[in-house]
């Protein structure tokens, strides 16, 4: 891919660093811990950008102190779903905010083959595009690999 | 690829520092400031301040604060090995408080979080108290997340276990509590940097949760016994409760403060220092009623401050002793 020469999912942030190690991972928990946001550990195998929702893993960690807690979650994610991506979500609950405040990748599968771009044609002579995960071509759990 | 350009702060290796001059011995630079004598560790952590607001601030409790100290003492001395580069294995500091109602367990655990703290023992020094409702669920499958989440909320700083015998009921086999005990020991023994468990509860009753659950006894180093208050101690205790509510004896009150104190040891239910905030709340209710009924009077910042010999008289313990 040209605009994605890495052929690396690029979502959230530093998705376009090389992947955080675990104590880079802890510093931003820790991060936003300061902040006041509640953490959340996510899993999906659908790479697709308009995926939003990922599958929780576990309930979000509220009044947390420490990033100890986090990263045990995070373990615990990776042990279960070591192929899969994982992404950490920080929830901001300020009065108004009330959203997720960062979001980054923390778990890939080893090889990411990446997107197509599908082409359907319409009326007349106007064509339709759309991006198509190749990963999704397998059925669920079997995307990357079995586990 | 590259190694990263940036640097993790508290990060084992580092590169090597650029302006500094190559060190020629073995031994790394501290990161924090390289203390060498124990005066240096103990004026970077203060942890002297918290040592002896514990002594100034709470009575008695000899070997407790001695016990303290001690601990306190191995952390200090820890940090000044780690600094020559020496290896300095973390102590397990997991402790159990026993003792009877009102000695005093709450409160040192609360003193034990930030004296933990200054000494850079637990990160956050925040205290996170539970009884057994906290960690044991109602139904299979509600135990472990929930003790789990309580845990994680503890990360960092220390794990206040009030009443710990209560997770432990030897006469209902399928009782959920052994399955909190069994994620609290795992947590215990691997994430031992990460936070430091207190039990506390009556002292008989702790000895039974301990011997039928011997594997929590050994992963814990420190059995702290706190012993009962004197008379003259809880006296002491009760001048400090009422200095901090801006309160004081009248004449012959105080004296009549020991002798109530005297005979309600001898009663059942005594909760030592419980009991002493107790009768000086009961006496403040007296005393509240004593000025309430004089209308007209004009109170001065004197009548208003002090406990009279009538207030502690009123009493149930002084009429129950008489016959």
């Amino acid at each position: 891919m040209m605009t994605n020469p890495t052929g690396r999912l690029t979502q959230g942030q530093f998705s376009f660093l090389p992947d955080l190690t675990d104590a880079e991972i802890a510093l931003q928990i820790e991060y936003g811990l300061n902040k006041g946001y509640a953490w959340s550990v996510e899993y999906t195998d659908d790479p697709h950008p308009r995926n939003t929702y990922w599958e929780m893993f576990g309930n979000p960690m509220f009044d947390l102190k420490d990033a100890a807690g986090v990263m045990a979650e995070l373990k615990a994610c990776r042990k279960t779903f070591p192929n899969h991506y994982i992404r950490m979500m920080a929830f901001d609950s300020t009065r108004n905010v009330e959203s997720i405040a960062m979001s980054f990748i923390v778990n890939r599968p080893a090889s990411e083959p990446g997107f197509a771009l599908s082409r359907q044609e319409g009326h007349g002579r106007s064509m339709r595009y759309t991006v198509h995960s190749y990963a999704t071509d397998k059925p669920e759990a079997e995307r990357y690999g079995s586990r | 690829m590259n190694a990263p350009q940036y640097r993790i702060p508290g990060a084992p290796q580092a590169q090597p520092a650029p302006a500094s001059a190559a060190t020629p011995d073995a031994i790394a630079p501290a990161p924090d400031g390289g203390a060498r004598s124990v005066a240096e560790v103990l004026a970077q952590s203060q942890v002297e301040a918290v040592l002896d607001e514990l002594d100034r601030d709470l009575v008695g409790l000899v070997p407790v604060k001695t016990r303290i100290r001690d601990i306190a003492a191995l952390l200090v001395i820890d940090k000044l090995r780690r600094n020559l580069g020496l290896q300095a294995q973390a102590p397990s500091l997991h402790m159990s408080f026993t003792g009877n109602p009102g000695t005093g367990k709450t409160t040192v655990a609360l003193r034990m979080a930030q004296i933990l703290h200054r000494l850079g023992y637990v990160r956050k020094g925040h205290l996170v108290a539970v009884t057994r409702d906290d960690l044991v669920g109602q139904y299979i499958g509600h135990t472990a997340p929930k003790t789990k989440e309580v845990l994680k909320k503890a990360m960092g700083g220390v794990l206040f276990i009030d009443e710990a015998y209560y997770l432990y009921r030897p006469e209902n086999e399928r009782d959920y509590g052994q399955e909190a005990i069994e994620i609290l020991l795992q947590v215990m023994e691997n994430q031992r940097d990460d936070l430091v468990v207190i039990l506390a509860g009556y002292k008989d009753r702790m000895d039974t949760f301990f011997r039928s659950n011997p594997g929590l006894s050994s992963r814990i180093a420190h059995h702290l016994d706190f012993p009962d208050y004197s008379g003259d101690e809880l006296l002491r205790i009760g001048d400090r409760m009422l200095e901090q509510m801006h309160y004081r004896f009248g004449e012959g009150a105080r004296a009549l403060f020991t002798q109530y104190l005297a005979l309600r040891a001898t009663q059942p239910h005594f909760a030592n220092a419980r009991s002493v905030r107790n009768a000086l709340d009961r006496a403040r209710l007296r005393q509240a009623s004593r000025l309430f009924s004089q209308r007209e009077r004009e109170l001065t910042r004197d009548d208003l401050c002090t406990l009279e010999v009538a207030d502690l008289s009123a009493s149930r313990v002084f009429a129950d002793a008489k016959p």
